[in-house]
């Protein structure tokens, strides 16, 4: 493949957490039985009109700040007509060439080096319905709960040079939009859903080439392997001598390729206009002020603090303040047993294993930052070593319980007592002569073979420093 | 005797008990029963709901209970006006079957102020219309003249207050669709500021330029119903939050040194001779009771019709875009759903409706939306503007409220014709001013209407100058006399 | 400014109307009648004029982010022309 460079541009939606929907006041909770979160409103019945929710006009003034965006002080909604079965108006009501907010950026750290990503423009719109296609059937059935859920459209530059840096991107803007308190983010439940614009040019070049429309990825893994994939195939192409022809293509996650997508029956001609059914929203600097006002630190300024404040490593401080509600706990544990090293080192080890695994967010789970600030303690005063504090984790995240509760319930004391350890030590000597000479032949390795066998004999409760102690003493 | 009384007579009747609610409405259904097999005013008749209504008023009544304004006053909707559990068709094959499960926020009102619903009245289909011809059911007959039409879109309305088959109706007015059957059926018909009675439940045609008001027998009906619906609601964004006046108690107040600008462009070619003579006639009543006159330009009245027809299609196009046949209404069946929704709209709209979707369509498309819509919009601006000036100086404009009396039924084929219809009422919508339409005379026994514009928000105004004309011409008291056996509509 | 046949055909399509020959034939003649009166706005000056989108001088109209209760699944499907499942059916859409 010869030389190109990749041109990403990414577009982005991200449902808001309002508790009603855009324009009525049908409530927006996933998972609710089909056609039962819905009224003459959503369902565009005839003289029925919407009246425009303020929390989403607010939300979307606040992740827009959050993305550096400019807000001009005045801005309308527009009708994007088209037909299709999930839209019950034939028009979705979105916004045009007047959006709320616009100009924006946010700054990614790719290679150690930060990089600034444009954001075009962040506009409010709502959301489609849901077609269910029948497996056996000829027919397909339309279940309009989501119909008018709040959407913000979050509309990168053609800024990013590549899958991994789109992939990023993305992170990013998921901490970004998470810190600032408007949605969940939840890729995989569909609050956040990403549509791709990507094109490669011969390097050095200044002019776009052609691009196609990627959909369909459904997950952070999916973006990336699916642009990923489609710079093979431009790439490919344009290697040929062939043209990549402008369309819209979907990613399929099991085939691992994309496809063109049948048209959603001929021309697109939109035919936006403004809705006469609504009015414009005007926005003057005291209510960019206080909404400025109410958001909370951001990710880049959090993770700057802890490295200048807290003595974090950047890359700590960029793991532990990618979603917010990882860096509170964080915080508040630090705080409650002043270990922050070692809390971090927790957190970024067996307990994200742990959320992984569990597929939860931190603030879900029965971990508190006082549990862990406890198992610290536990450990730092030699009650448990750190083999056992693991176990004592995994019994918080079943049972909530305290750690030291834990501990006294399952016995789980670290055995600090000689007596009591020598016994075993003297027995692990006993039966195994052979790992004993060869530490006494100056096999250093022997004596971690013999603590492990400590270790085991005790179920893990010896002290670790201690056993060593006590076998040097006796092989010494 | 039905016939003849008024909400404010029926009121007094109801009030002085020589009359019940229950008698009162029996006697509507009666005089419908009697003449709606030529008139042809309504789609639907809700005949047993009206009864129980009219048993509650009179229990309300007896029971000292505090009743509403309209308690008892049978009254009719015009069927583009959503009524909850009764069908609302908009004269569409596309919507003959639908049941909304909501009230539109004047049926609401109506409700609460007891008002009695006899049944949903007829209209050009989606409002679209100048006859109420284009009914996919039926075309509406004009009472004076059953030969003619009644006028359009609310013919349906115009005709049944002017039958007497209900004490007053509501209407809906996108470019001129009360004001212009009001003229034709000798009613009283109004407009009100956009933005001054909600438009919640009404099935929209044109957005920016729908209007609900009332279509009554006299100017003090028309002031206690627009009392009644006048009210700001939070469901309709274009809803003024604007209190509601007794609109009565401007009535009285005469047209002693109000001004009147008298538009040229109004009185021009185009305008039947005869209806200028009866409306100059009228003019010269209200000079004579005090008011000055004198005549004025709005030079970018001839631009209005060119631009309503770019506006109100495009417009009406994306409303009219959820007829497909998948939630509620005419669905023809097929395999594709392309085809489905092509058919399906194809086969549930008329030809009048589907021609406006056509051209609205066309003016939104990429390429011609800045030389129609985006043009249409700015002139609109100018339209605004010639009216903000003359009512820098003047209380009131007063105009034809059509062009020509009542036309022969059939007549009028060619659709940029009818259009022209519109010629004088339609600026009033784009402007988004209030207007009334009063009778003014007759021409060879066809009523002919006078029109009233007034400041946003001044109806107060309109029926001041409507009423003190209306005392002095005593032409509220005419009455059309109709045929009362079926078939003597030739 | 004339609208051609072809253009017709495909405001039709946009318009998700099926329409005959025929038809195509008679909107093209009365489409050309109304716009050919439209083109008279050709004549205003409206370089600096703003358009109007609304007559009212409104904005910043809301509601607030409250919860009401909805439609029975019973009344919103009461008027569907094919339902199944508590869902309204159609032919089947491919993508």
């Amino acid at each position: 493949m010869s030389s190109y460079e990749t041109v990403i541009g990414l577009e982005v939606h991200v449902e808001l957490a309002t508790k009603s929907k855009i324009f009525c006041s049908c409530p927006t909770a996933f998972g609710k039985g089909a056609n039962t979160q819905v009224c003459p409103v959503c369902l565009g019945f005839p003289g029925t009109l919407p009246v425009l929710n303020r929390r989403a006009v607010e939300y979307a003034l606040k992740a827009a700040l959050a993305l550096n965006c400019r807000i001009p002080s005045f801005a309308k909604f527009d009708r994007k007509n088209y037909f299709y079965p999930d839209l019950p108006k034939a028009y979705q009501i979105s916004q045009y060439d007047l959006p709320l907010a616009v100009e924006g950026y946010l700054e990614i750290g790719m290679e150690g080096k930060v990089k600034r990503i444009g954001i075009t423009r962040v506009h409010l719109e709502e959301d489609a319905g849901k077609l269910i296609h029948s497996g056996y059937g000829d027919y397909s059935l339309a279940d309009y709960n989501r119909t008018g859920v709040p959407l913000l459209e979050i509309v990168s530059e053609p800024d990013l040079r590549s899958p991994e840096e789109a992939k990023v991107y993305l992170e990013k803007l998921r901490s970004i939009i998470q810190y600032s308190g408007v949605s969940d983010v939840k890729m995989e439940e569909g609050s956040l859903r990403c549509d791709a614009n990507i094109s490669l040019r011969p390097a050095g070049s200044s002019a776009f080439g052609v691009r196609t429309e990627i959909k369909n990825m459904n997950s952070f893994k999916a973006v990336q392997r699916g642009l990923e994939y489609e710079v093979q195939r431009q790439g490919a192409a344009l290697d040929a001598g062939r043209q990549v022809i402008q369309e819209t293509r979907r990613w399929d996650e099991d085939r691992e390729l994309t496809f063109p997508m049948r048209s959603k029956e001929e021309a697109h001609d939109y035919r936006y206009f403004p809705d006469p059914d609504l009015v414009p929203v005007i926005i003057d600097i005291d209510w960019v002020e206080a909404i400025r006002r109410s958001l909370p630190e951001m990710p880049d300024e959090r993770r700057r603090r802890y490295v200048a404040e807290l003595g974090l490593s950047e890359y700590d401080a960029a793991v532990l303040t990618a979603s917010p509600s990882l860096a509170d706990f964080f915080e508040a544990a630090a705080a409650a047993c002043q270990e922050v090293k070692a809390a971090a080192n927790w957190l970024m080890g067996d307990i994200t294993r742990h959320l992984k695994a569990m597929g939860l967010e931190i603030r879900e789970t029965k971990l508190t930052p006082s549990h862990l600030a406890e198992l610290l303690k536990l450990q730092n005063e030699g009650t448990i070593s750190g083999a056992l504090a693991k176990t004592v984790l995994d019994e918080i995240f079943a049972t909530g319980k305290r750690p030291g509760e834990i501990v006294s319930e399952k016995g789980l004391f670290q055995i600090s007592d000689k007596a009591a350890l020598g016994a075993i030590v003297d027995q692990i000597i006993a039966e195994n002569p052979k790992s004993v000479d060869d530490y006494r032949g100056g096999k250093e390795k022997a004596l971690g073979f013999l603590v492990g066998q400590v270790m085991r004999q005790s179920k893990g409760k010896a002290n670790p420093e201690l056993v060593n102690t006590l076998l040097r003493d006796r092989l010494g | 005797m039905f016939a003849e009384m008024t909400v404010a007579s029926a009121l007094e009747m109801l009030g002085r008990r020589d009359i019940s609610a229950c008698e009162l409405t029996a006697a509507a259904l009666q005089r419908i029963k009697d003449t709606d097999e030529v008139i042809r005013a309504f789609v639907t008749l809700t005949e047993e709901k009206a009864m129980t209504a009219a048993e509650e008023a009179d229990r309300q009544r007896t029971a000292g209970a505090a009743a509403g304004g309209l308690a008892g006053i049978p009254m009719a909707l015009k069927d583009n006006i959503s009524t909850r559990g009764i069908r609302t068709t908009c004269s569409s094959r596309m919507l003959h079957n639908f049941v909304p499960p909501y009230d539109a926020a004047v049926t609401e009102l109506l409700g609460q102020s007891g008002a009695v619903l006899l049944g949903k009245t007829n209209l050009d289909e989606f409002a679209m219309g100048s006859s109420t011809e284009h009914s996919a059911f039926f075309p509406t007959r004009n009472p004076w003249d059953t030969e003619r039409v009644a006028g359009g879109s609310s013919g349906g309305s115009a005709a049944a207050v002017a039958a007497g088959q209900a004490l007053f109706a509501l209407g809906s007015d996108t470019g001129g669709s009360i004001r212009q059957p009001a003229a034709f059926c000798g009613v009283v018909g109004m407009k009100p500021t956009y933005g001054r009675v909600s438009r919640y439940g009404l099935v929209a045609f044109a957005s920016s330029l729908d209007q609900i008001g009332p279509l009554t027998r006299d100017v003090r009906d028309c002031a206690m119903v627009l009392s009644a619906i006048a009210v700001h609601d939070r469901r309709d964004s274009t809803s003024a939050a604007v209190e509601t006046p007794d609109y009565t108690a401007f009535l009285e107040g005469g047209v002693r040194g109000i001004r009147i600008g008298v538009p040229r462009e109004y009185f021009a070619a185009g305008i039947d001779q005869n209806v200028k003579n009866t409306v100059r006639q009228a003019l010269r009543v209200l000079i004579s009771l005090g008011a000055e006159a004198e005549e004025i330009s709005l030079p970018h009245t001839e631009y209005g019709i060119p631009i309503y027809y770019l506006i109100a299609p495009a417009e009406a196009s994306s409303n009219l875009a959820r007829y497909d046949g998948v939630q509620y209404g005419f669905r023809a069946e097929s395999d594709s759903l392309w085809e489905q929704f092509r058919k399906t709209r194809s086969q549930g709209f008329g030809a009048e409706v589907k021609r406006r979707i056509m051209l609205g369509t066309y003016a939104l498309s990429s390429g011609y939306y800045d030389a129609h819509y985006l043009k249409a919009l700015q002139a609109r601006t100018l339209i605004k503007r010639d009216f903000d000036e003359a009512f820098a100086r003047y209380d009131v404009l007063l105009t034809p409220t059509t062009p020509t009396a009542a036309f022969p039924v059939g007549a009028v084929e060619d659709p940029l014709t009818m259009y022209m219809n519109d010629i004088c009422t339609i600026p009033v919508n784009l402007a988004g001013l209030p207007a009334l339409s009063l009778p003014c005379g007759f021409i060879c026994g066809l009523p002919v209407g006078m029109q009233l514009i007034g400041r946003p928000f001044d109806e107060g105004m309109l029926l001041r100058v409507a009423y003190a004309y209306e005392q002095h011409s005593g032409l509220q008291k005419e009455r059309p006399q109709l045929p009362r056996q079926r078939g003597n509509s030739q | 400014m004339k609208i051609t046949r072809e253009e017709v055909a495909h405001v039709a399509r946009l318009a998700m109307l099926e329409i005959s020959e025929q038809e195509i034939v008679q909107y093209t003649e009365q489409l050309n009648a109304i716009l050919e009166y439209a083109d008279k706005l050709k004549e205003l000056e409206t370089e600096n004029v703003v358009p109007m989108a609304h007559v009212l001088p409104l904005h910043n109209v809301f509601r607030e982010d409250e919860e009401l209760p909805c439609l029975s699944r019973e009344a919103a499907l009461a008027n569907a022309p094919a339902e199944e499942d508590g869902m309204f059916r159609v032919p089947r859409v491919i993508e």
